[in-house]
C-alpha cells in the first residue's frame, strides 16, 4: 500500500468540533467534550467499540443528531446554529452512506442517485422529477465511478447488497459533496464486496479530494485505507494518529481489551500474540490476491 | 443453578372454560334481549321460500332498462373513489406520526378522520340528498366521504410502517419536507395506497348499488321500486347483474393488486 505523503496542516480546514458533548435523554453520554479538526482530503477512519460514540460523532457532523453542547463548523459555517434553508444547504454538501444503504428499493437506481440532487433545485422542479440534463449526466458519471452505469435503469432491489451500497455512494457523489460520511458502510456486506466498497470510497477520496470519514469496526481495514485513525472510547477521543502509529497495542487501548477475531476482516492480520486468528478456507480464499 | 431455569407452569384449564362460558352467556343474553332467536328464523323460512320462488325466473326483458342506471352506479363509485382517494393523500400524510412530528397537527386530523369514519355511507347519502337534492351527485359525495375515510386510515397506517432509512437519507442530502415525502415516502407507500384505492372501489360498487334507496342515484332506485311493486323477478335481475359486475370488478382488482404488491 503506498501513501501519498501530504502536508496535511497546509490544507484547508473542513470540519471543526469545538468542545462538543452529546447527552441522550436517558442520560447516556454519547460524546464527551470532543475537540477535533479534520482537513480537506483526509480519509479518517473512526474506530471504537459499539456504543463508544462513533455513530453519534458521525451523525452530529450533518446534524442527523443534535449535539447538547459545543459547536461544529463545516467549512467555516456553524451547522449547530444553522436552521431551515441554511441547514439544508450545508447538508447538501455532505454525502452520507449508511450501513443499510437506505435506498428506495422500489425505485430505479437512476432515481435513487438523482435524489441526491434535490437540495440543488426548487421543490416544484424536483417534485415533478424535472432534473436538468446536467443532473442526468452527473448521475451517470457518479454511477460510472462505482462501475454501475449499466444498472442505471434497474430497480434498486434487483441489485446485490454490495451493488446497492455502491449506488448509495453514487447518490452521495451526485450531491457533489465536499464531505462524505460513511456509517459502518461495510457492516452488512461479505468480505469481497467489502473491499470493492472500500476501494471505491478510497478512490473517490483520492481522485476528487472529498474529505471522507468512515466508521469501521474492522481494524485491518482501518489501517489499510485510512490516512488518519481516530479511536473513540466512551465518547472520548483516546487515539488520533496515522495508521502506522495505530499498532495492536493502540487498538487494545482503544477497545479497553484485547482484539477479537471478528474485528479483523482477514488481510494484514495482526500479531498472533494478541489475536488468535484461526485461518480457515473461506477466509484465505477471499483475502488472498489483490482487490478487484 | 438449574433450579433457576424451571419451565413455566402450564396455564390453568379453568381459564379457557370460563372464557368460553362467558361468550356463550353474552350470546344468549343478547339473543333474548333483541328477540333474535333461531325460532324467528324457522318461522320466517316459508316466507323466504315464497320470495325466492317469485324471483325465478328473473325478468330478462328488464335488462335494457337497468343497464343505464347500472353504468351510472359504477360511475358514481368510480368518481367518488377517485376524489376520496385524492383527498386521502394529504390527510394520511398529516396523520402519520413519522411524517408530522407535531401531535398538535396529527391528533386533530386523526380526530376528524375518525369522525368521518363513524358515519355509515347510507347516512352520508341521506344527508347529502337532504342538502343537494335527489340524484347521483349526492351519491357520489357519500361515496367520496366513505372512501376518503377508509383509504386515509389504511394509508396512514401503511405510511407509519415504511422503512425510515430512505427518509433519513433524504434528510442527509438536504431535502426539505416535501422533497423528503416525494422521494422517501411516496415510492414506498404508493403500492399500498393503490391497493387500498382498488379495494375501496370494490366496496363502493356494492355500496353505490344501494344508495338509490335513499334517492342518491344509481341502480338502487330501481331496486327499491321493484321491491315496492312486488316485482321480485325484476329485483332478481338487478341482483344478478350487480353480482356479475361486482364479480368482474373484484377479479380485476384482485389481479391488479397482486401485481402491485
Amino acid at each position: 500500500m503506498k501513501y501519498i505523503i501530504l502536508n496535511i496542516e497546509s490544507w484547508q480546514i473542513m470540519i471543526t468540533f469545538n468542545d462538543v458533548s452529546k447527552v441522550y435523554p436517558n442520560g447516556t453520554r454519547g460524546l464527551n467534550h470532543i475537540n477535533l479538526t479534520i482537513h480537506e482530503g483526509e480519509l479518517v477512519v473512526i474506530v471504537g467499540l459499539s456504543g463508544a460514540g462513533k455513530s453519534t460523532l458521525l451523525r452530529s457532523i450533518n446534524r442527523l443528531i443534535d449535539i447538547s453542547e459545543g459547536d461544529i463548523q463545516i467549512n467555516g459555517q456553524s451547522i449547530t446554529s444553522a436552521s431551515g434553508a441554511k441547514l439544508r444547504r450545508i447538508r447538501r454538501g455532505i454525502g452520507m452512506i449508511f450501513q443499510s444503504f437506505n435506498l428506495v428499493k422500489r425505485s430505479t437506481v437512476m432515481r435513487n442517485v438523482l435524489s441526491g440532487r434535490v437540495g440543488h433545485h426548487s421543490t416544484l422542479r424536483t417534485v415533478f422529477g424535472m432534473f436538468p440534463k446536467e443532473d442526468h449526466e452527473l448521475a451517470l458519471d457518479a454511477l460510472a465511478r462505482v462501475n454501475l452505469q449499466e444498472k442505471a435503469y434497474s430497480r434498486a432491489d434487483q441489485l446485490s447488497g454490495g451493488q446497492q451500497q455502491r449506488v448509495s455512494i453514487a447518490r452521495a457523489l451526485a450531491q457533489q459533496p465536499q464531505i462524505i460520511l460513511a456509517d459502518e458502510p461495510v457492516a452488512s456486506l461479505d468480505p469481497l464486496t467489502t473491499r470493492q466498497v472500500m476501494d471505491d470510497l478510497q478512490r473517490i477520496n483520492q481522485e476528487l479530494q472529498i474529505t471522507t470519514i468512515i466508521n469501521l469496526h474492522f481494524i485491518d481495514l482501518a489501517r489499510e485505507y485510512a490516512t488518519r485513525i481516530i479511536g473513540l472510547r466512551a465518547g472520548e477521543i483516546v487515539f488520533d494518529g496515522t495508521p502506522e502509529e495505530a499498532t495492536d497495542d493502540v487498538f487494545s487501548h482503544i477497545y479497553g481489551r484485547p482484539i477479537h477475531r471478528d474485528e479483523v476482516l482477514g488481510a494484514n492480520a495482526p500479531g498472533e500474540d494478541i489475536v488468535t486468528v484461526i485461518p480457515d478456507a473461506s477466509d484465505s480464499k477471499v483475502t488472498s490476491g489483490e482487490p478487484l | 443453578m438449574n433450579m433457576m431455569i424451571e419451565a413455566p407452569a402450564a396455564p390453568k384449564k379453568y381459564k379457557k372454560i370460563l372464557t368460553w362460558l362467558f361468550f356463550i352467556v353474552v350470546l344468549v343474553l343478547c339473543s333474548i334481549q333483541t328477540e333474535v332467536t333461531p325460532y324467528q328464523l324457522i318461522r320466517g323460512l316459508p316466507q323466504m321460500g315464497i320470495l325466492l320462488s317469485e324471483m325465478f325466473p328473473p325478468d330478462w326483458s328488464y335488462l335494457p332498462t337497468i343497464w343505464k342506471p347500472m353504468v351510472e352506479t359504477i360511475q358514481i363509485a368510480l368518481v367518488g373513489t377517485m376524489l376520496g382517494g385524492l383527498l386521502a393523500i394529504p390527510v394520511s400524510l398529516l396523520c402519520a406520526y413519522n411524517i408530522v412530528q407535531s401531535r398538535l397537527v396529527s391528533l386533530p386530523v386523526r380526530l376528524i378522520l375518525n369522525l368521518v369514519r363513524t358515519i355509515p355511507d347510507l347516512l352520508f347519502a341521506a344527508i347529502f340528498v337532504a342538502i343537494f337534492g335527489i340524484g347521483p351527485f349526492a351519491g357520489m359525495l357519500a361515496i367520496l366521504f366513505f372512501s376518503f375515510g377508509l383509504i386515509a386510515k389504511l394509508t396512514f397506517e401503511a405510511i407509519e410502517a415504511i422503512d425510515p432509512g430512505p427518509m433519513e437519507a433524504m434528510t442527509a442530502v438536504g431535502a426539505n419536507k416535501i422533497q423528503l415525502i416525494v422521494f422517501g415516502v411516496i415510492p414506498q407507500a404508493l403500492p399500498y395506497y393503490m391497493s387500498y384505492l382498488l379495494y375501496a372501489f370494490e366496496i363502493n360498487v356494492r355500496a353505490a348499488s344501494v344508495l338509490g334507496l335513499v334517492g342518491a342515484g344509481g341502480i338502487g332506485l330501481l331496486l327499491d321500486r321493484s321491491l315496492g311493486l312486488f316485482r321480485y323477478d325484476r329485483a332478481a335481475m338487478i341482483i344478478l347483474l350487480t353480482l356479475v359486475i361486482v364479480l368482474v370488478i373484484d377479479y380485476g382488482s384482485t389481479v391488479l393488486r397482486r401485481k402491485l404488491l
